[in-house]
């Protein structure tokens, strides 16, 4: 059957238009529960870090907000570490933040303490954000009160592949981070660096991990936003570090 | 006997029963004689890239068959109005939207889900076995039969890949349904005992091998050859 020019285009824009009703009207109804899904995915995420990720796991949506709500507290510094008054953490988009540059973004830090008790600060939590292989990476790193050692991290991921780059999401992966130093003895910041290869053992050298086999550009994506990011905390880090420094004496 | 041909013509032909022998073939033939699958090929890089545990299998098993069957019925429905010169771009505008439905939905309700499927549902529509049912069934059937055909071969699809996803889970993970199987046969045994997990099962590499085994199987019992 041969129809006519117009009967194919008119035929077409309803079609488009019937279907780009009906795919804006969902995401119109279910946008406020994608939103909630992704606040509690964060959530999920930044207690992955501090807690095991098992026990993340087996918690229901109330419970984590329960959790999160009575053992996180939040705020917001700059580039020079200094707090940043009036912004809640949760607002800022640390993607969108990413596009500007260093000195202009706002840095989220999520700080777990003790039940109730936002005095008895247990870790630090920094988001972090770079480039995989093929899209976005994003994680939350954990540092122990000595601001030093890595409690624990999460990563995630947008696109990368699956079985090599998206195993950064994998507890097994991200558990090689635990216990592992940022500063070298000299006090300088060197940051994590995940190694090209897979299965060799890196427990003597504090600021080496174990590589993932055939995702190398996915582990130096990591590496180079660990690096960025701890550096752009840097201030933030020093201060927290010779407050309790300071305490301990 | 003109007569009585002449007769027959003009009563009224009986309405097929709901579930007649053919409409039955119809379910039933894409499950094992005419697989999508294992038969005709199709579908193999979500099969392959999904099936390492069984949770998000079904999940994709049912996002697919939701797909397909709601595509049969979409484009028998329109199959008179379809201007053929645009009708695989047409069919591929249904098809991407309801794989888009599915995923908002998904990423309302089962997030994590969403996350761990991540681009693969997506892929739904470029699965071959959806474009394969509208063209081959849909455009040319009414609307009854194509959703009886295309739930016969989502159906046909979804049981193989939870199959190699039962056997990948298994043997990869030691579980099953995220059920930790291997652990509770293991404690059955003494503390000593312990059944050990398969690393090739987790990698791609393991659905290919179920997945001929799998097609082994069928074909010596079929004897279906390819010619």
């Amino acid at each position: 059957m041969q129809q006519s020019n117009t009967y194919i285009i008119t035929f077409s824009v309803i079609l488009t238009i019937v279907l780009g009703l009906l795919l804006s009207g969902t995401s119109q109804v279910l946008g406020p529960m994608q939103k909630e899904a992704i606040a509690l995915d964060q959530k999920k995420q930044i207690l992955g870090a501090v807690i095991s990720g098992d026990e993340v796991a087996a918690m229901t949506p109330d419970d984590v907000n329960t959790y999160y709500n009575s053992h996180i507290a939040s705020t917001v510094v700059d580039a020079n570490g200094r707090e940043v008054a009036g912004v809640a953490a949760q607002a800022v988009d640390v993607a969108k933040n990413y596009k500007k540059s260093a000195a202009e973004r706002q840095f989220p830090v999520y700080i777990f303490h003790e039940e109730g008790d936002p005095a008895k600060v247990k870790s630090y939590v920094f988001p972090i954000y770079g480039a995989g292989l093929w899209d976005a990476i994003w994680g939350f790193l954990a540092l122990d009160t000595d601001m030093n050692t890595i409690g624990g991290i999460t990563l995630a991921h947008a696109g990368e592949t699956p079985g090599l780059g998206a195993r950064i999401t994998e507890p097994g992966v991200q558990a090689r981070f635990e216990g592992k130093q940022i500063f070298d003895e000299g006090g300088d910041l060197v940051a994590i660096e995940m190694q090209k290869g897979e299965g060799k053992d890196y427990d003597s050298n504090p600021h080496q991990v174990d590589g993932m086999s055939g995702a190398t550009i996915t582990a130096y994506g990591v590496n180079n936003m660990l690096k960025n990011y701890l550096g752009y905390y840097q201030p933030y880090i020093e201060s927290k570090k010779s407050s309790t420094a300071v305490a301990a004496l | 006997m003109s007569v009585e041909t002449l007769e027959k013509t003009i009563v009224k032909k009986p309405a097929e029963v709901l579930l007649s022998k053919r409409r039955r073939k119809l379910v039933s033939d894409p499950l094992v004689d005419d697989n999508p699958i294992t038969i005709q090929v199709l579908g193999i890089c979500s099969a392959l890239a999904v099936t390492t545990q069984m949770k998000p299998t079904l999940v994709m098993a049912i996002s697919v068959i939701f797909v397909v069957v709601m595509a049969n019925l979409t484009i028998s429905l329109m199959r008179n109005t379809i201007p053929s010169r645009v009708r695989i771009i047409v069919q591929l505008a249904v098809v991407a939207t309801l794989v888009t439905l599915v995923s908002e939905v998904l990423k309302a309700f089962a997030f994590d889900m969403y996350k761990e499927l991540s681009v693969f549902v997506g892929l739904i529509i470029t699965n071959c076995i959806v474009m394969g049912r509208l063209e081959a069934f849909a455009l040319g059937n009414k609307p009854y039969d194509s959703v009886l055909d295309g739930f016969g071969s989502a159906l046909g699809y979804a049981w193989i890949i939870l199959a190699v996803a039962f056997f990948r889970e298994l043997w990869g993970s030691g579980a099953v349904f995220g059920i930790p199987v291997f652990e509770y046969v293991s404690s059955l045994f003494g503390p000593d005992f312990k059944l050990a997990t398969n690393g090739l099962m987790v990698s791609p590499v393991g659905a290919f091998i179920i997945l001929g085994l799998i097609i082994w199987v069928q074909r010596t019992k079929t004897g279906y050859v390819e010619n």
